[in-house]
């Protein structure tokens, strides 16, 4: 199935929970809303003609400018994206699902944005889900066991975020 | 060669090893353990001799090669690829190289693409060699593992002369290969096709029917067809589990069209007979579909389809015209947008995603893994199995700290 056939399909069932798509980007992606992410995603996994068997990627995205002057210049608000690769082994189609988050849940400076967590449906998600927790601070609700996996334990922040600073010392080891 | 009729009868014996139960006891192995292939740390608990759960434990290697690609152009970011899958650096600089040239909508030249068939191929068998002959070590062989270095080594001095370079080549770039082939270079490694083919034989004789190989192989770690795409598992971890998919094939077109014209056939058990074009070695009675020999199988059969399609490239190569490579600055602005793409390296689906906002430097670099979901299954293939099967399983997916990690 193309790109077009898969959002018409989509629109059909899920149509509200749609907010965006761009069929001319070099992998086209469709924009879901944070509360429709796991109605979306069950029925392109089950879906007999759709069949998005295997996950591929997670991947977090922080758009925020730390330099000011920069910043002006900038054609979109502070954000962060979360980008879901998903492919049918089946029928060898793709598609890209993006959900936009604000970077801060409520706009409280520490408190991570919350998506829900698809790793009951793609098993790939469960590592892939603690990576982004991990380097971009996004928290997935719903998650079996979400801890850092690549940094340690007591780490702070996240270091993928555009206005990560990096930690001068960690245990007495000099970092920089 | 008839390994299962001479075997004693060890049912009894392994029924009592699953029946001892003892005080529950957490083992640790690694991160320095030479099995673990590198610095992976497993915590098993254990009952006795039969494991109850494996929780790995990883990011010992992390480096964030993420945000570092987010501080340097495309081309610069090349020797740092390298590092990821470092037994496979020519898979890991195609990866990149195509994930760019997608996003500049960029066509190279036909002799760029044959070279580059050419290394990748080579760099497929030079990994799954020391896959193979590893996974030996680990199960206590330790001449496969000798005679496969020495070929390896033939490999990589392939390597050092079209690019001075061992092991990180930063060879295939963006825009094609930094320097056409040296002259000799095709009868340098048709050479070593042509001594090398006898080796696979020798290698089939020492593990692939090798009796104590079969006993700690066959029907160890069974992985269903369904729990390795439900955990994105790919490459020869996925098609040892009896699953027609192979990138080289089903890709995407901007990766695809580097093998037009090829001719090769998708190593992978289907209604129960491998492609049958060789007289290795035949499956035996005691393996089943997605355990440990089936994953070690395909990587051999894997071995002799690269250097067919080694042979093939060097011939299309030979005809082939133009330059090696396009022109790309180091500091080439790029086009706005976003471009993912996987390839089939040798562990497995190798993606990488690009985010430009319009400068030199990408916004945000983005890498996707083959071990690392290759990895994250172990719990799962772990459960209720004996202590020493443990390294069998982790051995049998070829796994690199240094991709998972990254």
């Amino acid at each position: 199935m193309d790109f077009q056939a898969i959002t018409d399909r989509l629109t059909e069932r899920c149509g509200g929970r749609i907010t965006g798509s761009n069929a001319e980007a070099a992998d086209p992606w469709v924009e879901v809303s944070a509360d429709g992410l796991l109605e979306v995603s069950r029925f392109l996994r089950d879906e007999p003609d759709l069949r998005m068997n295997m996950l591929h990627c997670i991947t977090g995205v922080d758009y925020f400018e730390p330099d000011e002057k920069k910043a002006a210049k900038v054609d979109w608000q502070p954000h962060v994206e979360v980008v879901y690769h998903l492919s049918s082994l089946v029928h060898k189609h793709r598609l890209v699902l993006k959900v936009v988050l604000p970077r801060w849940q409520d706009d409280v400076e520490g408190r991570l944005p919350e998506v829900p967590s698809v790793s009951g449906l793609w098993s790939t998600a469960d590592w892939h889900e603690r990576e982004v927790f991990d380097l971009c601070g996004i928290r997935f609700v719903g998650h079996p066991d979400l801890r850092r996996i690549l940094c340690p334990a007591d780490w702070a922040g996240h270091p993928l975020r555009k206005d990560y600073e990096m930690p001068s010392e960690y245990h007495g080891i000099q970092a920089r | 060669m008839a390994t299962e009729s001479t075997d004693p009868p060890l049912g009894e014996l392994e029924a009592a090893e699953f029946d001892v139960h003892t005080d529950e006891m957490l083992v640790n192995m690694g991160p320095q353990h030479p099995s673990t292939h590198g610095v992976l740390r497993l915590v098993l608990r254990s009952d006795g001799e039969v494991v109850t759960e494996v929780t790995p434990h990883i990011g010992n290697l992390h480096r964030c090669a993420e945000k570092i690609g987010e501080n340097l152009s495309p081309r610069q970011f090349i020797p740092y690829t390298d590092r990821f899958d470092y037994l496979a650096a020519m898979n890991m600089n195609l990866g990149w190289a195509l994930t760019v040239e997608k996003l500049m909508d960029l066509e190279l030249p036909e002799k760029a693409r044959h070279i580059r068939v050419i290394m990748c191929e080579l760099n497929r068998i030079a990994s799954h060699l020391v896959a193979a002959v590893c996974y030996g070590l680990d199960l206590g062989s330790f001449t496969p593992f000798v005679w496969g270095f020495r070929e390896r080594e033939k490999i990589l001095n392939l390597f050092e002369e079209v690019c001075g370079a061992r092991l990180t080549y930063s060879y295939i770039t963006v825009g094609g290969v930094t320097a056409d082939l040296p002259p000799g270079w095709l009868q340098q490694c048709e050479t070593f096709l042509n001594e090398f083919e006898p080796v696979i034989d020798e290698l089939h004789a020492l593990l692939t029917s090798n009796a104590i190989f079969i006993r700690r192989t066959a029907g160890i770690g069974v992985m269903s067809a369904e729990t390795a795409i439900d955990y994105g598992c790919t490459g020869p971890v996925l098609r040892g589990s009896g699953v027609d998919w192979d990138l080289r094939r089903d890709g995407e077109p901007r990766y695809t069209d580097m093998y037009d014209g090829y001719s090769y056939e998708v190593i992978v058990q289907t209604d129960g007979s491998y492609p049958q074009d060789h007289d290795y070695p035949p499956v035996p009675a005691a393996a089943v579909l997605g355990d440990c020999w089936h994953r070690f199988y395909v990587r051999m059969l894997e071995v002799v389809q690269s250097m067919d399609l080694i042979r093939q490239a060097m011939e299309k190569y030979a005809r082939a015209d133009g330059e090696h490579a396009v022109k790309v600055k180091v500091k080439q602005k790029l086009p706005p947008g976003e471009a993912y793409l996987e390839t089939e390296a040798p562990k497995g689906q190798m993606g990488y995603m690009i985010v430009s906002n319009g400068t030199a430097v990408p916004w945000r670099v983005r890498v996707r893994s083959s071990s690392f979901c290759n990895l994250s299954v172990l719990p799962e293939l772990c459960r209720g199995v004996l202590l020493a099967d443990v390294p069998a399983i982790v051995g049998s997916l070829d796994l690199v700290l240094g991709e998972i990690d990254r």
